[in-house]
């Protein structure tokens, strides 16, 4: 699935550059290639050139430089009614003015197709998304997750083989939009389409994808199956972006054995993993997991380095406890634990020691 | 989700596909909670008991008072400078009280005749018609009842006008007659103790009433009295009003019994002395009405039935009656023939009889070009129709107006709604701009450019377009007014489109392409469909305002390019016929309405936005 050959790819973007005004770039030197039946998000803060670079590849933005491809074709000149791409709005663009059926017909009226066949498409599409007995109804008359399911279903009509959404869930409540990240997954690997999901939420990008496409500045920061992402970034900026993560300032003192001692800046040493350091005196920033900061100093290895921390609050969140720490004199350091019949429950004002595996550790740029 | 759900059953620990519907079923359920419950428990009941609904209504009653308070002074001005004068207008379209109230009896007289048969008049119809125009000539109200009828039939004004200056002589030689024989008949004093007495009240206030109704003198009612009662306080009283004016004179009933014709004459002359002239009958001898109306009545008597007579002056009228067996009855046909041979015609009579009653068609049949015939109403002569013509050129121009306004309005509005908001708010001034500018300026503006030494034709004549003695006539007429209105009215069309475009996210246009739409059918089959309230909006706005429009048709207009409002104004300040401007405008309303109705029937009031 990491296959970065863009002979083979479905999708692929190769040194794209997009400019609006002539004078700054949004997106920089944009490459990118997905196979087919691929669930790829591209995740980053707004400004960050996820957006334009869905709209180029949809056609409504026309790249500056370089080629996007689709099945091999480069598809810079085809405009956008030939490119044969579904593609769900963030406000879901139902037309208010038609029935749902006649929203879903839309797409095969302009194919030309016939009428028994387009009926056929259009129940099974409204069945595909449990939407069968709606389909004389208008958008206004639906709520938001139903116009959502409709606007999938619209995408999906006419068998598009590649699907765009854009922050298609943006505008729903949390549980339903939960439930839809579920149902958007389902759908996709049941048919086998390819699709390019546009988020700046971290939890959905993580669910629903098969590889994240994390932007930051019109680049690629990181492109990565979820967990490989989550679990080891490559930079401070995915670090920090993705999840909640602890960092710390410190200085490299000495790397052996695949592992580096750190000394933060009041003069503690901690066990980490280099990633983006590779000689002692480098400046780096230390990022810990909440949930990996181990503070039962017995599950620790031996002759770990631990921390001094007091504890300053503690909140109680149902499943898991969150507790804020002061650890090397910053104020934010986060730890979660378990809400398990044997897990402590500190009290602020204590004062622990802490500690974490070298792994859960990594030294980043600074 | 399955918080809300009360449908079965649910471990609701990941979200299932079903769920959105039960909430959608839950939501309903929700909304039918209260009701279900009120057909169970009766009303609703407050916390202390009341119902519901009564302590809601007594909660909003403050705020629904204060918000009429908001809305009252407009509410007053609006009635009173709009909708009052727009009432009277419409009801002015039927009304056609003056032929009744200026010939009361004569309307009577002509009830029971046959206007179809071809014959004149009975006639008791020219007596009325002497003793009715008598009146109405003294009073100088007949000119405008030959007025009004002359708009039904041209010559009634010269006829009454004419008829009126002669009916002072009707039965000369009987007067002078009576006048001979005695010289106390020509002393007011000897008419009024031949005719004073008491119990002829009735032919007093029935003389009165009709002279009021004659001289428009209309009476005050209770608002008008109140409102003088209030001014009398403050030590301003009204004038006395026509009801109360003190004749200085009672007639007698015995005289009223015997004479009747001429207690009716002699009380219509009392009341006219004390209302137009404001003094008594004791002033002056009576008008030559009363000695024919006298001769009359003598004559209906056998010598008999006058010996019987026992009132004062008994032997002054039995010698009267004597002297006037010598000379013949007044032949008020033949007066009325020799004053204007029409009279000898059926044609004034039929006139009269068909506007006697109190509300008439006439001014509509007139405004829709037919006119009251012996066999109902029928169109006009071919050449004397005029308002159909009118009103189809009306309707038309402003379909075209609203037409051009829509081509021209709907690109500018669209390039507004698309631009980016500074250089879409400078583009807006530049549409605003007519606005500022006056509506005289503007007209007359479109006739600088487009008369025939104009700039345009020099234009068109230099660029060699054009010969030089063959330049376009594009003023004066329908080509002016199209081109001018389009322009004024443009601004009309373009706010409502712009402000509904201004709502149609790009991303509809984006979502059509992607589905494989080709751009003009994106267009077609999804924007376009989506601005129909806009254009909507702004054609009724463009519509309704030219089809009344005044101002500019009336200068750039010129013969063929005028409206029906031309015409209403015409009648209203020149020919000031104000039935017929009044039925004119009654019908334009009923035109717009009707159009109205239509279009919400076919477009639906409630797709229309003018913004939002």
């Amino acid at each position: 699935m990491a296959e970065t050959d863009t002979q083979e790819a479905f999708v692929a973007f190769e040194r794209v550059q997009k400019s609006y005004d002539g004078e700054t770039l949004v997106v920089k030197d944009l490459n990118l290639a997905m196979p087919r039946g691929e669930f790829l998000t591209m995740l980053g803060p707004s400004g960050s050139g996820k957006t334009t670079c869905l709209m180029m590849l949809a056609g409504f933005e026309t790249a500056t430089h370089g080629e996007i491809k689709l099945g091999g074709q480069p598809i810079n000149n085809i405009p956008p009614h030939k490119r044969g791409i579904g593609m769900v709005f963030q406000n879901y663009a139902l037309f208010p003015h038609m029935t749902v059926a006649e929203n879903l017909a839309f797409p095969l009226e302009v194919r030309s197709l016939p009428k028994s066949e387009r009926e056929e498409k259009i129940r099974r599409a409204l069945d595909m998304v449990q939407m069968g007995e709606f389909g004389g109804r208008r958008p206004a008359q639906l709520s938001g997750g139903q116009q959502q399911r409709i606007a999938l279903a619209r995408a999906l009509v006419f068998e598009p083989e590649l699907v765009l959404m854009d922050e298609p869930l943006g505008a729903l409540d949390k549980q339903l939009r939960e439930h839809m990240q579920f149902e958007i997954t389902n759908l996709a690997h049941q048919l086998g389409i390819t699709v390019v999901y546009v988020t700046h939420d971290q939890t959905e990008a993580l669910t629903m994808s098969d590889r994240v496409a994390v932007f930051d500045d019109g680049r690629i920061q990181q492109l990565a199956a979820p967990d490989v992402l989550y679990e080891t970034p490559e930079n401070s900026f995915v670090a920090q972006f993705i999840g909640e993560n602890n960092t710390l300032l410190g200085t490299v003192k000495e790397i052996r054995n695949e592992y580096a001692v750190v000394e933060l800046d009041d003069g503690e040493l901690i066990d980490c993993k280099p990633v983006n350091v590779s000689q002692p005196g480098e400046r780096t920033l230390v990022s810990i997991r909440p949930e990996r900061v181990e503070i039962n100093a017995e599950r620790l290895q031996e002759g770990a380095h631990t921390l001094k921390a007091e504890v300053l609050e503690f909140i109680y969140m149902g499943d898991i406890f969150r507790t804020r720490l002061r650890v090397a004199g910053k104020d934010d350091f986060i730890i979660k634990t378990r809400n398990a019949p044997d897990q402590r429950r500190l009290r602020p004002g204590e004062k622990i020691e802490i500690g974490w595996l070298p792994d859960d550790c990594r030294a980043l740029d600074a | 989700m399955s918080r809300l759900s009360s449908s079965g059953p649910q471990t609701a620990d990941a979200p299932t596909p079903e769920d959105a519907f039960h909430e959608t079923a839950t939501l309903d359920d929700r909304a039918r909670g209260p009701q279900r419950g009120t057909e169970a428990d009766g009303p609703m009941l407050a916390a202390d008991g009341t119902p519901l609904k009564k302590s809601l209504a007594r909660a909003l009653r403050a705020q629904k008072l204060r918000a009429l308070a908001l809305i009252a002074p407009l509410l007053i001005f609006v009635l009173v400078t709009f909708i009052a004068p727009i009432a009277d207008m419409l009801f002015r379209s039927v009304e056609n009280q003056i032929v009744r109230d200026t010939l009361p009896r004569t309307s009577a007289a002509l009830a029971t005749w046959d206007a179809e048969s071809g014959d004149l008049p009975p006639d008791s119809a020219f007596e009325a018609l002497y003793s009715d125009l008598f009146l109405a000539a003294e009073a100088r109200r007949h000119t405008r009842l030959g007025q009004r009828l002359n708009y039904e039939n041209t010559g009634m004004s010269s006829l009454f006008r004419g008829t009126g200056r002669d009916v002072d002589d009707f039965g000369e030689a009987n007067v002078e007659m009576l006048e001979d024989l005695d010289d106390r008949w020509e002393e007011a004093e000897f008419w009024i103790s031949m005719t004073s007495g008491t119990g002829g009240a009735a032919v007093l206030d029935a003389a009165r009433e009709r002279f009021i109704r004659l001289d428009d003198l209309s009476t005050r009612g209770p608002l008008g009295d109140a409102w003088c009662g209030v001014k009398g306080v403050f030590g301003a009283p009204c004038a006395v009003s026509a009801e109360d004016v003190d004749l200085g004179f009672t007639l007698s009933g015995d005289f009223a019994e015997t004479f009747p014709r001429t207690a009716e004459a002699y009380a219509e002359f009392a009341v006219f002395m004390a209302i137009e002239e404001e003094e008594t009958v004791a002033d002056d001898e009576p008008w030559e009405a009363v000695y024919v109306a006298l001769d009359r009545d003598l004559r209906a008597l056998s010598p008999e039935e006058l010996a019987a007579y026992d009132g004062p002056e008994a032997e002054a009228l039995r010698a009267a009656q004597a002297a006037l067996a010598d000379v013949p009855p007044v032949d008020f046909r033949a007066a009325f023939v020799a004053s204007d041979e029409d009279w000898g015609t059926v044609e004034p009579w039929r006139t009269i009889r068909t506007y006697a009653p109190p509300y008439t068609t006439g001014y509509f049949l007139n405004a829709v070009d037919m006119q009251k015939t012996p066999d109902g109403p029928a169109l006009r002569d071919e050449d004397e129709r005029i308002y159909g013509l009118l009103f189809q050129r009306t309707l038309f121009m402003s379909l075209m107006i609203t037409f051009s306004c829509i081509l021209l309005g709907y690109p500018v509005a669209w390039l507004l709604a698309n631009l980016p908001m500074r250089t879409a708010n400078l583009l807006m001034i530049l549409v605003l701009l007519p606005f500022w500018t006056s509506l005289l300026v503007r007209t007359s503006a479109w006739k600088v450019m487009l008369q025939q030494q104009g700039v345009i034709n020099d234009v068109l004549v230099w660029l060699g377009l054009v010969a030089d003695d063959g330049r376009l006539i594009m003023i004066n007429n329908q080509f002016g007014t199209i081109v001018a209105m389009t322009h004024i009215l443009l601004p009309f069309m373009i706010l409502p489109l712009y402000s509904v475009m201004q709502t149609i996210p790009p991303s509809y246009m984006r979502a059509a392409k992607s589905l494989g739409a080709t751009p003009l059918t994106a267009f077609r089959r999804v924007y376009f469909p989506q601005t129909v309230p806009g254009i909507g909006a702004g054609s009724i706005l463009v519509f309704i305002l030219a089809i009344g429009y005044y101002i500019t048709p009336e200068i750039v207009g010129g013969t063929t390019g005028t409206f029906i409002s031309n015409r209403i104004a015409y009648h209203i300040s020149s020919s000031l016929n104000w039935g017929l401007a009044a039925a004119l405008g009654s019908i334009l309303l009923v035109v717009v309405l009707v159009l109205y109705w239509a279009y919400d029937k076919i477009v639906g009031i409630d797709n229309v936005k003018l913004g939002g």
